[in-house]
Formats: C-alpha cells, sequence, structure tokens
C-alpha cells in the first residue's frame, strides 16, 4: 500500500483502527514513565518544587504552536495540493491545538504568580500567545459557523495560513523584546541550558504530550470523516423523502 | 477610464450615496469617544493620558463595523460574481475597493480625530502626531480587514465572525499605532520607531491583504 493510498478516506480509517490502540498504549506508557520521571526530579534552587509545572507548561506551549504548524501544512494541502484529507485534518487539529494553547496560558499564569507575583503580565511572549488562541478562537467560528464543511474548510485554511505568521513572533518574542517570560532555554544557540535532572523528564513529557496530540488528532479525523459520512447519508435520506412525496 | 478606475469610482460613489455609509463611520467614531468619559470619569488628566489609545480603539472599531458592507452588497447583486470572473485579476480588484473603502470611511475618521482629540483633552501640539498616525495606520487595519470581510461574504455570516477573525490580525497595528501617538505626546521620544514600523505594517498588508482575500473568495465562493 502506497503512501497515497492513504488519501481515500476508507483506507485511512482502516489505517487508523488499526494504529489507534498501539498509539494509545505508548502515549500511557511514556506519560506514566515521564510523571514517574517528573516527580522525583529536583527542586529549583530558586523556585522551589513550582518548577514543575514546566512539565506541563512548555510542552503545551509547543504542542499549541505544533497544532497552529500543522493546520498550516494541512491548509497548504486543501488550497494548494486539494488532498482529500488535508481539511479533514485541519479542522481535527484546531480544537486541540486551542486546548493546549489553553493549557499553556492558565499554567504559565499560575506558575507566574509564586515566581512572578502576578498571575498576568503584558509583555511580548504572553501577548502573542493570547494573540495565538484568539486565532484558534477564529478559525474555530469559522468551522462552527459554515454551513458546508467544505467550504467552511477552505476559508479556514485560509485563515490558518495568515495566522501562521503569528508562530515566528511567538518563538522569537523574547528575545526581540524584552519580556518578564525567560528567554529561550532549550532551542537556542549554543545548546540548553537547563539541567539534564529536569531536562530528560521535560523531553520525555514533551514526547508523551506529542503521542498525545497525534492519538487525538487521529481520532478526531476519524470523527469528522464518520460525521460528513452521517451528514451525506442524511441529506440523501432528506432527498429520497422529497422525490418520494 | 481603465477598468480598475472605473471600479474605484463606482465604490465611492455607492459609498458616498445614502444608505452607503461613508459618514457613518465618523458618526460612529465620534459616538464612541463621547461614551468614554462617561465611562472613565471626566478627569481630564486621565482622558489626557488614554486620550491617543481611545482615538485608536474608535478609529479601529468605527473601520472594523463597516467592512462588513465591502463585499456582502456586490455578493447579494451578482457584482462580486462578476469581479471574480472578469478579466481584471482578483487581487487588484480587491485592493482598489479596499482603497475605495479607505478613502470613504476611514478618511473621514482621521479628518475628524483632531476635533474629537479636543474633547479627550489630548495637547494640542501632538494632535497632528495623532492624526498621522491614524492616517498611516488605517491602510493597514482596512486591508487587513479585507481578509476577515473575504472571509465572512465566503460563508455568509457578517458581524461578529468577522471582529471575531480581524481583532486578532490587528492587534500590532494597534500596538505600534497607540505607541508612536504616545510618544508623540511625551515630547517625540520614540515617534520615529513606532511610526516606521506602522508604516511597514500598511505596506506590508497592502500587499498581502488582497492577495489573501483573492484566496479566501475564489476558495470560499466557488
Amino acid at each position: 500500500m502506497a503512501v497515497i493510498d492513504i488519501a481515500n478516506p476508507t483506507r485511512f480509517l482502516a489505517l487508523v483502527n488499526r494504529l489507534l490502540p498501539w498509539l494509545t498504549a505508548a502515549t500511557l506508557l511514556l506519560f506514566a514513565v515521564g510523571l514517574s520521571q517528573a516527580m522525583h526530579a529536583p527542586d529549583d534552587y530558586q523556585q522551589g518544587a513550582t518548577v514543575k509545572i514546566m512539565f506541563l507548561h512548555v510542552p503545551a506551549a509547543w504542542l499549541g504552536m505544533f497544532g497552529w504548524g500543522l493546520m498550516s501544512i494541512a491548509a497548504l494541502g486543501t488550497l494548494v495540493w486539494r488532498h482529500p484529507l488535508a481539511d479533514v485534518a485541519g479542522k481535527a487539529a484546531a480544537p486541540i491545538g486551542a486546548a493546549f494553547t489553553f493549557i499553556c496560558l492558565i499554567t504559565g499564569s499560575l506558575w507566574g504568580r509564586p515566581t512572578w507575583g502576578t498571575y498576568w503580565v503584558w509583555d511580548a511572549r504572553l501577548t502573542s500567545v493570547l494573540v495565538l488562541f484568539l486565532l484558534y478562537l477564529g478559525v474555530l467560528a469559522l468551522y462552527w459557523t459554515a454551513e458546508d464543511p467544505g467550504r467552511g474548510a477552505r476559508a479556514a485554511a485560509v485563515l490558518s495560513l495568515v495566522g501562521a505568521v503569528n508562530l515566528p513572533i511567538i518563538k522569537f518574542s523574547v528575545e526581540w523584546w524584552n519580556t518578564l517570560h525567560q528567554g529561550s532555554s532549550i532551542f537556542r544557540m549554543g545548546g540548553p541550558t537547563i539541567d539534564p535532572s529536569i531536562l530528560r523528564p521535560l523531553i520525555v513529557m514533551a514526547v508523551a504530550f506529542t503521542l498525545l496530540f497525534v492519538t487525538l488528532h487521529l481520532a478526531a479525523m476519524r470523527n469528522e470523516i464518520l460525521r460528513r459520512r452521517v451528514r451525506a447519508m442524511r441529506l440523501m435520506q432528506a432527498q429520497a423523502l422529497a422525490e418520494a412525496t | 477610464m481603465s477598468a480598475l478606475s472605473a471600479l474605484l469610482v463606482r465604490d465611492m460613489r455607492v459609498a458616498v450615496r445614502v444608505g452607503g455609509g461613508a459618514l457613518m463611520g465618523a458618526l460612529f467614531f465620534l459616538i464612541v469617544v463621547t461614551m468614554v468619559p462617561f465611562a472613565v470619569g471626566p478627569d481630564l488628566n486621565l482622558l489626557a493620558r488614554i486620550g491617543p489609545a481611545i482615538l485608536w480603539l474608535g478609529a479601529l472599531l468605527a473601520s472594523l463595523l463597516a467592512l462588513d458592507r465591502l463585499f456582502a452588497t456586490d455578493y447579494e447583486d451578482g457584482s462580486l460574481d462578476l469581479l471574480m470572473t472578469g478579466r481584471v485579476p482578483l487581487e487588484l480588484a480587491v485592493a482598489v475597493k479596499a482603497i475605495a473603502h479607505w478613502l470613504t470611511t476611514c478618511l473621514p475618521l482621521v479628518v475628524i480625530a483632531p476635533v474629537l482629540g479636543l474633547m479627550l483633552n489630548v495637547e494640542l501640539s501632538a494632535m497632528g502626531w495623532v492624526a498621522l498616525t491614524l492616517l498611516a495606520g488605517t491602510p493597514a487595519l482596512t486591508f487587513i480587514g479585507l481578509i476577515g470581510a473575504a472571509l465572512s461574504v465566503a460563508l455568509r455570516r457578517g458581524g461578529l465572525l468577522l471582529a471575531v477573525l480581524v481583532l486578532p490580525l490587528t492587534i500590532p497595528v494597534l500596538i505600534f499605532g497607540v505607541a508612536a501617538a504616545d510618544a508623540a505626546i511625551v515630547a517625540g521620544a520614540s515617534f520615529g520607531p513606532a511610526f516606521t514600523i506602522l508604516c511597514a505594517l500598511s505596506l506590508a498588508s497592502l500587499v498581502l491583504g488582497p492577495i489573501a482575500a483573492a484566496a479566501a473568495l475564489r476558495h470560499g465562493l466557488e
């Protein structure tokens, strides 16, 4: 079976049904490993145990941005390459990415209260992530208010590409502006500056969360394909009824 | 008369006629600016401090409300289909419509901004600079709003959806516009850098907005 065969929704559903149990198991396993590593990780010399919010906050931030990146690639697939499943992939990724961005904002706010003394500050990093969340809500509004799923998906694809400009702004916001949010400590020139005893659980949790994203995303794609089939069948049924009378 | 200039003249004529809405934006701007002192209290010092921000927010909301009409009326009477299937590239046609919208809706805002600044106790010497930031920033608001207008006409959902889509994208314009306006009041501290970035945002959206809006129309209305 070539890669192109996955473009066929039925074959894709068969593949997802085969993959999903394994992905779910892998996700649970990695979460178990990651959480146990996180619990045994040392406390920070300054923040104490509150540093462990990082194991939730940082992966959520990465995945929020990853979600929008995935939506942008899916948007290219919808608008440029006309891939049959691209708009399904985009629509499935939007709520998951929005949820992760929301978790990032909430956990960051809770982390900021004991360490910075404030729940919120309008610096560049926090503001640009909030803008990302608002853009997610805009895309979700487009999906939910469209009568025709295909048309709504194409409009949302355009918005996904337009909003992708926010991603490098978020990434480089801590370098371009004076921010209260700390600067890059992992993806930076010269390597990470976090101690390995904390960096290792962070990476494991990040991989676990990514697997969670992929699992939820594939399940959501499956649901969307089935939802569209139900809608098509309802339309055919209504048309048959109208023709019978 | 070339096709594009005919389109520009047509759009401007439609906008200034009764039922158009060219001056409605200015009226809304006036009303919003009038309501703010009722909300925050008449303390003149406070109003002077937040004056540029109020002017910018009012201009943003006024230009946003008029964007609804940009494509909706053309979609309803079929002229949008003509534009999309005509010989003029859709990106240019859409850009010309946006220019007409800016001339008829946003220029009146810039003109009456100094008068409203008086009501908000903005310093007289800085009033011209504040109006200049509005002049440089409202094209960005129009061309970014163009994208939202194209998206919402494709889905035939107007109103608040347009605002939800457009407002996050206009946040950088608002930030730099107010930064430039505030800098003008605090004796020109960093007016230059903020104003230059504001102009850059306008120029960038002048190019990217029509491209995205044309794509939204093509893909949404096919």
